[in-house]
């Protein structure tokens, strides 16, 4: 067994997990979930585009943002900002003062629809938006940081405030935006209505197509060799720099893709919600997909991504159940999974297997070698765990 | 070493501040190609700003770093890097939640920006330079462990390990024996005086029963100034350098 996941290395164990959480969404969830549910389920799956966004970022590059809300918000109002044009037709908003505008801009006295709307009239237009306008703002926002050299806590305190500064901009300009309200009352997507039943099937399907598609995306990112000089960088970045790479291009790269991630992840869930908020853009959304990540593993894509519809499924059952407890149950589950499992649902799998293989497929030699690592471990037992990983699986080369 | 020997590095009034310090302060130093030189001198002497200075850690306030006809300064470390300079820390750093073979194939040079890193891909070239970098410092047997795991000895070997596989034409080494047993110093002389037959080397270096046993030429830095340049024996009975660093 060792010897056969040896010659494989990690990539086929990898597969495998990835193939049984492709099976729990596309077969599985389907077949035990109403259109109702499904809905909810595909809401929460709009997360986990955010939480591999913040593998990559945070979990690999060292890079704590506390407001990848930013760039969810940003995906889901391009998205909700399509769907509300489309639903704005000067018929069906015939009893306005400015028919053929949306409503909220009606009731805030604005008499035309601002230019930089206008765009979003194009299906097309708005699929691009909806990739392009986060990563330039991550380019630029992580050109101005990063080549400063800002990082650490700084960097987590300035992302707060923008995530922060955005939601304010949002509920302020409340005639442009939709305000505190958000953008709502949408139904239909290029004529076809997405609040019936199969619809909402098709929308949960597209979603969870997207979201295996970033994962191997993100996954192929991770094992190539942009994927080492990020560890490298969260290790010692200034041995990086001295290599002769420009360090703040590869962050730059990373904050950008995980901006693009959270942008599909926020138009999916406009689309699923029929809706979207400045709440979906704040920092309390924001710290909240930090959490999830930290849950779920901050070093596995697989690992977050479980971890955020596990943990969004979990409230909405025990939520119910216990209102005024949730909050509490949710704060232990965090203190539990970051005393005890370091690296969340993804560690506390991997330390299943390495317990499985121990006594399914251990050796004498593979039992020296453990007792050898352990002695010789770094930081204690999460290294020791590291070790034993890499010496059983063997799969670097 | 070659006659007519090449300038390779000419560092020329390097002056630098901190806060109204002078730690370096108008030092001029000449380095030939296939030269091995090391820089002594009390704490504070300025001997690590200078390295600093040279890699583009720290920007100097005056002079210039001439190598071979380019201005490093005002160049970022990794062009600096590009141009042929790798710099060693004191402390080793290494990359310890990665392989020592990850570790050498990290600083291979080759797809060293982002789309390059993306499409790398690791051929039998790649393999072949980064087994016989290894077995040149001693680690060829190591390669599957993570470099955590390794001795604090073999950590400063990785990264002089590091360093090589750049084929840098000028290396920098702050204080590589620091923390070393008796074994490993001599293993290290000799590891520097192998890899200083086709590069220079510019070494910080306190131990002098050390030096004497790779150096051929030294430069004594005081106060963030040359104090003395020459022959090991001539700068040993130094009166002046006696008096400011050896004599305690």
């Amino acid at each position: 067994m060792t010897t056969i996941l040896r010659l494989l290395g990690g990539r086929l164990e990898w597969l495998i997990c990835l193939g049984v959480f492709a099976a729990l969404l596309l077969v599985v969830l389907p077949l035990a979930f109403n259109g109702y549910f499904l809905n909810l389920l595909g809401r929460y799956l709009a997360l986990a585009f955010v939480a591999i966004g913040l593998v990559m970022c945070w979990g690999y590059g060292g890079m704590l943002s506390l407001g990848q809300g930013v760039f969810f918000g940003l995906g889901g109002y391009a998205m909700a900002m399509f769907l509300k044009l489309e639903a704005s037709t000067p018929e069906a908003t015939a009893r306005q003062s400015t028919p053929g505008i949306p409503d909220f801009m009606d009731w805030n006295q604005l008499t035309a629809l601002p230019w930089w709307w206008e765009p979003f009239n194009s299906f097309s237009f708005t699929l691009a938006a909806l990739l392009l306008i986060p990563a330039a703002v991550a380019y630029v926002f992580g050109y101005a940081l990063f080549k400063r050299r800002v990082s650490g806590v700084y960097f987590a305190i300035v992302t707060l405030s923008l995530a922060a500064a955005m939601s304010i901009l949002i509920v302020g300009q409340q005639g442009y935006t939709g305000g505190a309200n958000g953008i709502t009352d949408f139904q239909t997507l290029l004529g076809w209505d997405i609040t019936t039943d199969s619809a909402r099937y098709v929308i949960y399907y597209i979603c969870v197509f997207l979201l295996l598609g970033c994962i191997l995306l993100g996954q192929w990112i991770l094992s190539s060799r942009a994927g080492r000089v990020l560890i490298a960088v969260r290790d010692e970045e200034n041995r990086v720099r001295f290599s002769g790479y420009s360090v703040e291009d590869f962050k730059i790269f990373v904050f950008m893709v995980a901006a693009v991630f959270s942008a599909i992840g926020g138009a999916m869930y406009a689309l699923q919600a029929s809706f979207i908020s400045p709440s979906q853009v704040g920092i309390g959304l924001s710290v909240e997909l930090v959490v999830l990540c930290a849950v779920g593993g901050r070093f596995s894509l697989l690992g977050a991504a479980f971890g955020a519809l596990l943990i969004k499924t979990a409230e909405m059952y025990l939520s119910d159940l216990f209102p005024q407890l949730w909050t509490i149950l949710f704060g232990l589950i965090l203190l539990v999974v970051v005393l005890a499992f370091p690296k969340g649902l993804a560690g506390l799998y991997e330390l299943t297997r390495d317990y499985a293989l121990a006594h399914f497929g251990s050796s004498q030699s593979d039992a020296a070698v453990e007792e050898h690592a352990d002695k010789r471990s770094l930081h204690g037992r999460e290294e020791g765990f590291l070790v034993r990983a890499k010496r059983i699986l063997g799969g670097i080369r | 070493m070659v006659a007519n020997a090449q300038l390779l590095l000419s560092i020329e009034d390097l002056a630098v501040s901190f806060d109204g310090f002078r730690a370096v302060d108008g030092i001029n130093l000449y380095l030939n190609e296939g030269e091995l030189r090391v820089i002594i001198g009390p704490n504070g002497a300025g001997k690590t700003a200078l390295l600093d200075l040279v890699c583009g850690k720290t920007r100097a306030t005056g002079g210039s770093i001439l190598f071979r006809d380019k201005q490093l300064r005002g160049m970022t470390e990794n062009q600096i890097v590009h141009a042929g300079v790798g710099r060693k820390f004191q402390a080793p750093s290494i990359y310890e939640s990665l392989s020592v073979f990850e570790n050498l194939e990290l600083t291979y040079p080759k797809g060293r920006n982002v789309i390059g890193s993306l499409f790398f891909r690791r051929t039998s070239e790649v393999e072949e330079r980064i087994q016989a970098t290894a077995d040149m410092v001693g680690l060829g047997d190591r390669l599957e462990d993570l470099a955590g795991l390794l001795s604090h000895g073999q950590k400063q070997w990785l990264e002089i390990a590091m360093l090589l596989i750049q084929d840098p034409q000028l290396l920098m080494l702050d204080e590589p024996v620091a923390g070393m047993s008796q074994a490993e110093r001599q293993q290290t002389a000799e590891l520097l005086n192998r890899i200083s037959q086709d590069r220079s080397v510019l070494i910080i270096e306190h131990d002098m029963k050390f030096v004497e046993q790779i150096a051929s030429k030294v430069t004594v830095l005081d106060q963030g100034k040359v104090l003395a340049e020459g022959n090991i024996d001539r700068v040993k009975n130094d009166e002046r350098v006696i008096e400011r660093y050896l004599g305690h």
